[in-house]
């Protein structure tokens, strides 16, 4: 075989790289455009804000659209004051030892979980042992775990982005550890934490398995009364009409896709440019 | 009364604080409870062994050597896809391409995490399914193959970005060194840049296979859902996470199928225990560098 010079191997590299990254980013666009293309025409009003009809394969998806509201904003509001305070424990409290390197083993393991296994167990201690039944609070309570080691680690990232100088000067005027993190550090970490948040709503927003058993429901032609009834779900409702239901109308399928996938990609991209807007607005 | 209440305050953030490790002690016994209570009435040997699963039949087996070679063929078959194409992006990105617009493909590559997995699988199902079914002349496109596909799909973010990171922490001494002595830039990147991050790549790998193995909407709709050892990665096959995830539903609350679902809740709770430990170790040791 012919030995190729230092300088054109380089560049045959170079090419091979270029493809790679082509390869990791054409999918993702394609999956995009074309469920955008064939989704778009089947989005409007009505299909937005309508009971489904003909066992799903006319009408609208504004069950499922508020079940999955209301799972994402009940598991927000128990896993972010929980997430936030073990963040501010790991960040401010938190000594070197034994204890804190196992509370960070099991923050890592704790997202590593599959997301199936946390259906699992939260059909076992929520829906059966502490007989919540298969319910929005069962659901929320299971994505609420598993979404807390992704809260505490970004959370720990706004926290540790406040510079030290600012809590000593806090310190020093005699200012207690918890009122200078009360006054000083939160505040100056919040637009992270909040940042952190919103991409924490869009990638739950989007979980299937951990709601499969605990949450959601095949078909509920009404909405929620209480945290105590079942609900449809939109990821689930995707997964269903894809799968189960024979004769389903393509762009009815491709337009839950479409409402599905933008309510999480807008999210994700407010919580980029806030994160942008943050940044260019810090003081130090 | 203000200092009192500090201490209260104190005392929930520890509470909070150690609540992760409360947490994975429940999930972990909780499975190992039911699980146990399965190995009780059927031996784990024959379990892990065993290749027939038929939970419903009248003299029940509950075999999971078919899902587990199902879920280790979809892995491999992805891993071999997203390895290469991850670690080449992740070295395109932080070396070779113009910075103006290294955010821009980070960002890109990045998107593809935020897709949620159903939508993934549906995508899959209308276009790699048909597609893998006509060019290789099959009689389903729901294969381990098209599986390992969309999985692929799904683990270069986490390859790229966490290997882009371990690129990015090698001291620039070590590149200025090499490039002194004369070596291309190629050079440098394919033999110092890329070895002094090993170990940081190594760990991307394993949380890509990580993710991986504990996918279940996706691999639940493309791969065939076939409990049966497969002959090659153009069968259909099962994973243990989709066995969980379709069978749950129709179990009897308590019953042997069950606890069998449990069982498999808790191989596959091990399985990524280690595949996170071992990443974590190998994220440590990329620190030290």
């Amino acid at each position: 075989m012919m030995k190729l010079s230092p300088k054109l191997s380089q560049k045959l590299s170079y090419m091979l790289l270029f493809i790679a990254t082509m390869l990791a980013i054409i999918p993702v666009l394609i999956i995009i455009f074309l469920i955008i293309k064939n989704g778009y025409s089947a989005i409007n009003w009505k299909f937005l804000t309508s009971m489904p009809e003909d066992g799903m394969r006319a009408g609208g998806i504004f069950p499922a659209i508020i079940g999955t509201f209301a799972i994402v904003m009940c598991a927000i509001v128990i896993t972010l004051p929980v997430g936030v305070c073990a963040a501010i424990y790991l960040n401010e409290y938190a000594k070197d030892n034994f204890l804190t390197r196992l509370i960070k083993l099991a923050i890592v393991n704790l997202a590593g979980v599959p997301s199936v296994v946390y259906g699992l167990f939260g059909l076992g201690i929520f829906v059966m042992f502490l007989k919540l039944g298969v319910s929005i609070i069962a659901g929320a309570l299971t994505l609420s775990i598993m979404e807390l080691p992704v809260i505490i680690t970004t959370a720990r990232g706004a926290l540790n982005s406040v510079p030290q100088s600012f809590r000593e000067v806090s310190l020093s005027l005699g200012v207690s550890r918890w009122q200078t993190i009360r006054h000083i550090v939160l505040p100056n970490a919040l637009s992270g934490i909040l940042t952190g948040t919103i991409l924490s709503i869009a990638r739950i927003s989007g979980e299937t398995a951990p709601i499969l058993f605990t949450a959601a429901a095949f078909y509920v032609p009404r909405l929620p009364d209480s945290i105590f009834d079942q609900v449809m779900a939109l990821p689930y409702h995707l997964y269903i009409i894809s799968t189960q239901i024979p004769n389903m109308p393509k762009n009815i399928i491709y337009g839950t896709a479409l409402v599905l996938m933008m309510m999480v990609l807008t999210m994700s991209f407010v919580a980029i440019f806030a994160r942008i807007y943050f940044r260019k607005r810090r003081k130090w | 009364m203000r200092k009192s209440l500090d201490y209260i305050i104190e005392a929930v953030i520890f509470i909070c604080g150690i609540l992760s490790i409360v947490f994975v002690v429940l999930i972990f016994s909780f499975l190992l409870k039911e699980g146990l209570s399965f190995f009780k009435d059927f031996s784990f040997i024959k379990f892990i062994t065993n290749q027939f699963w038929y939970p419903n039949s009248k003299i029940p087996s509950f075999g999971i050597l078919s899902l587990i070679s199902g879920s280790a063929l979809v892995t491999l078959g992805a891993c071999l896809i997203a390895v290469p194409i991850g670690v080449m992006t992740a070295l395109f990105i932080s070396e070779i391409a113009p910075k103006s617009i290294r955010d821009i493909l980070k960002s890109l590559v990045e998107l593809m995490a935020a897709i949620p997995s159903v939508v993934i699988g549906f995508v899959g199902m209308v276009t790699v399914v048909p597609l893998v079914k006509n060019v290789f002349n099959l009689p389903t496109g729901l294969t381990a193959f098209s599986g390992s596909i969309m999985l692929a799909l799904m683990a270069i973010p986490t390859i790229v970005t966490i290997s882009e990171d371990a690129i990015r922490s090698v001291p620039w001494q070590y590149k200025e060194g090499a490039l002194a002595l004369g070596a291309t830039k190629w050079q440098t990147l394919r033999r110092v840049v890329l070895k002094a991050a090993m170990p940081g790549i190594i760990a991307a790998i394993m949380l890509g296979i990580g993710r991986v193995i504990g996918e279940t909407m996706a691999v639940m709709m493309i791969t065939g859902n076939a409990a049966h050892v497969p002959h090659s990665i153009f069968d259909p096959i099962r994973t243990m996470t989709s066995t969980i995830a379709s069978e749950m539903g129709e179990t009897v609350r308590g019953g042997m199928h069950y606890k069998s679902l449990f069982a498999i809740g808790l191989v596959l709770f091990l399985i990524t225990f280690l595949v996170n430990f071992i990443a974590d170790l190998f994220l440590g040791k990329n620190k030290n560098l």
